[in-house]
């Protein structure tokens, strides 16, 4: 038995939500998940708990699931979550030069959470604005016609 | 805000405003308000569409008719001809561009003319897309008002088939078709979904058309519907489209509210409720049964096939799914007819395709052209040349899993019997145009780091094929390949094709047959020479480490 901390309280209040925004119907679980990941920027373990036994679907469905699509985060992200698109188009102008910089300024690579907790680095596929390419996106904001000497300026926006 | 029904367009380049286009502009402002027209129709400048030729010139839109060159005292003729009586004015029309330069021999090419023409993006830009009434405007819903009241569903589908309609997610599978086989399947209940998960890369055609004309697409659905028997529909909208997935909500509620979608449609018995389906970011889940199965909530893994989702689809029963810019089609087609649509293309191919321009060319972006254009047109007329005078060394048709062209098959016409002719897929209109400084072992690096990424891991040969053809590409990047690679290359490319399961594993393989069969040299001399003829591999001769 767990002591239930006042965080695992949040969380299940959060997966309440979202299963009850769905009528708890197992057919929803995508945007019942979307809806968690939204909330807390991943689905922590005890979610898919709760999720699992409210919607009686087994942990194992709703794991693989949760780390099928590349949209759920189920480890802890950064404050700020960087999408770098690595598709063809972005990369043959000139992308990969841009992603070097980034690397370099964050410090980590691809997958990883920086230290200091502010940052999460993925690469993505395409993000569909593939007209201004190189393309990256800070959490909602699309950043386009990217260039190495712009990352700083960039990454300095973000608290 | 008030709808307005037409736009007049005044030129304001620079050789227009030397020729009078202020004293035009000023004219028009006050024809229209004479006539009583200045609430009706928006009037505005417009600079630089390479016309100086019929400068100051004036295009009046939802026509499209370019007058030109006008004088102030042609003014008051147009707006009482055009905009008051509604007739072209057509002794002012202004003459065809003569093409001059490399792109001279245009002029004399039989079938179409290599303008945009647009069909499925026809409002785009043009209405307020949350405005439901904007959209009827512009004649939505008379397409559906006319399915509903005057055509039996097998009408419908034969006009369909007539048209020549064919998918444009990718397959070019005929469309009137697919929707036979929904209609003459057994089963109660049938549903229609719509494939807006767009993630080829380089492609974001169906976000335009989601975000501009959402309406056209529920329309065209609940078309699809009465034709093949369904009452119940999806939209499956990929989970980073947020813009599109608000203004299809805000759509629906409209329709519903409006009676064009729910109960009794059109006062009809015929019932159709639609729903909105967010994806999760998963590449493969535009690929029919992986879209489905995401639907029913679980991972997005392909099904086996047969039996086909047109019999055992969405809850195992028959399941339409078309891609976003079929849809589109469809009212147009309904609202003009097959004839009208199949004027438009070439002969294998009727209708228009949206394509998108990337690469090294200097304007890149998103255009609506008839079937059967070529390359080089797209390069010269809309990308308006390769960046710095560059050249093409070979275009990237249809996102990941199209081909790799080399630049002299950039005159074969781009529709689907000349592509297939010449070993191409059309895929989704992504076109990547490549100069001399790409090199083609490291795009092809990338297109398989793409599928290695993407791949949902069911079945083997996808799972580790992609994983294995990757290694090997990094491996010539660094300057540590050896001949057995060019056959590994191959072999696994050919086992892609032959034993994965789906259409994501089957064309995998085509970036490594694609460059092995035209750029075999530059390959070989990464494995050879140990040297990279674009100067873009490291080459560093240490393999590094792969997640």
């Amino acid at each position: 038995m767990t002591i239930e901390t006042k965080k695992d309280r949040d969380f299940i209040k959060t997966a309440d939500e979202a299963v009850d925004m769905y009528d708890a119907k197992k057919e929803e679980l995508i945007p019942i998940l979307m809806k968690v990941n939204q909330d807390l920027g991943y689905i922590p373990k005890p979610v898919m708990e709760h999720i699992s036994s409210r919607l009686s679907v087994p942990q194992s469905h709703l794991y693989s699931v949760a780390s099928f699509y590349h949209m759920f985060f189920t480890k802890q992200t950064g404050r700020h979550v960087i999408k770098f698109c690595e598709s063809a188009p972005c990369h043959v102008a000139g992308g990969r030069e841009v992603f070097d910089a980034l690397k370099e300024e964050l410090g980590i690579l691809p997958g990883e959470t920086s230290e200091d907790g502010k940052w999460t680095l993925v690469t993505t596929s395409c993000l569909g604005v593939c007209a201004v390419g190189p393309v990256m996106m800070v959490d909602e904001d699309i950043y386009g016609n990217l260039t190495p000497e712009q990352i700083p300026d960039i990454l300095a926006k973000y608290e | 805000m008030k709808t307005k029904r037409s736009m007049v367009l005044v030129s304001n380049d620079a050789k227009s405003q030397d020729k009078g286009s202020a004293k035009v502009f000023d004219q028009f402002s006050k024809e229209l308000a004479a006539f009583n027209l200045s609430e009706e129709i928006s009037l505005s400048m417009v600079s630089d569409i390479d016309r100086e030729d019929i400068a100051p010139f004036v295009i009046v839109y939802p026509e499209a008719v370019i007058y030109g060159p006008v004088k102030p005292e042609d003014v008051h003729h147009l707006v009482e001809e055009h905009l008051y009586k509604g007739r072209v004015a057509t002794e002012l029309i202004a003459p065809t561009k003569q093409l001059t330069g490399p792109i001279a021999w245009i002029a004399d090419r039989k079938g179409t003319l290599p303008a945009e023409q647009r069909i499925v993006l026809e409002r785009a830009g043009i209405i307020d897309p949350d405005s439901i009434e904007e959209y009827v405007i512009h004649d939505g819903y008379i397409a559906l008002g006319k399915v509903l009241t005057e055509m039996s569903p097998q009408e419908v589908i034969s006009e369909i088939k007539e048209s020549n309609l064919r998918g444009r997610g990718g397959a070019g599978f005929p469309t009137g078709t697919k929707w036979g086989f929904v209609a003459s399947a057994k089963g109660d209940k049938k549903y229609v979904i719509c494939n807006a998960d767009e993630s080829e890369p380089g492609t974001f055609k169906d976000r335009l058309i989601l975000e501009g004309d959402p309406h056209s697409i529920i329309e065209s659905m609940v078309i699809a519907a009465y034709a093949v028997g369904a009452n119940e529909g999806y939209i499956y909208v990929r989970g980073e489209y947020s813009l599109a997935q608000t203004r299809l909500i805000n759509a629906i509620n409209q329709a519903k509210e409006l009676g064009f979608l729910g109960e009794n449609i059109f006062g009809t018995d015929f019932c159709f409720d639609l729903h909105i389906h967010a994806g999760a970011g998963a590449y493969i889940c535009g690929e029919e049964t992986a879209l489905i199965e995401s639907i029913e909530g679980k991972r997005g893994e392909p099904r086996s096939r047969p039996p086909y989702p047109t019999t055992n689809g969405l809850w195992d029963k028959p399941t339409l799914v078309n891609n976003v810019e079929t849809l589109a089609n469809v009212a147009p087609i309904i609202r003009n007819g097959a004839q009208w649509f199949k004027s438009y293309g070439s002969a294998s191919s009727s209708g228009t395709k949206v394509y998108t321009i990337l690469g090294n060319v200097n304007v890149t972006g998103l255009i609506e052209v008839p079937m059967g254009i070529t390359l080089r047109e797209v390069i010269s007329i809309y990308g308006k040349g390769m960046k710095n005078g560059a050249k093409l060394k070979l275009a990237q048709t249809g996102g990941s899993s199209g081909s790799i062209i080399p630049a002299d098959l950039q005159d074969v016409p781009m529709d689907y019997d000349s592509f297939a002719n010449a070993g191409v897929a059309m895929g989704s209109g992504a076109l990547l145009l490549c100069s001399e400084e790409t090199c083609v072992v490291d795009l092809a690096k990338v297109l398989m780091n793409f599928f290695r990424f993407e791949s949902c891991g069911k079945c083997n040969p996808c799972r580790i094929g992609n994983q294995r053809a990757f290694q090997i590409l990094t491996k010539i990047s660094e300057g540590l390949g050896n001949p057995k690679d060019l056959t590994d290359l191959e072999d696994i490319s050919k086992w892609l094709y032959e034993m994965s399961n789906c259409g994501l594993g089957q064309t995998a393989g085509s970036p490594l047959k694609d460059i092995i069969s035209h750029f075999k040299d530059e390959v070989e001399a990464h494995i050879n020479n140990k040297d990279c003829p674009a100067g873009v591999c490291a080459m560093s001769g240490k393999m590094p480490a792969l997640k």
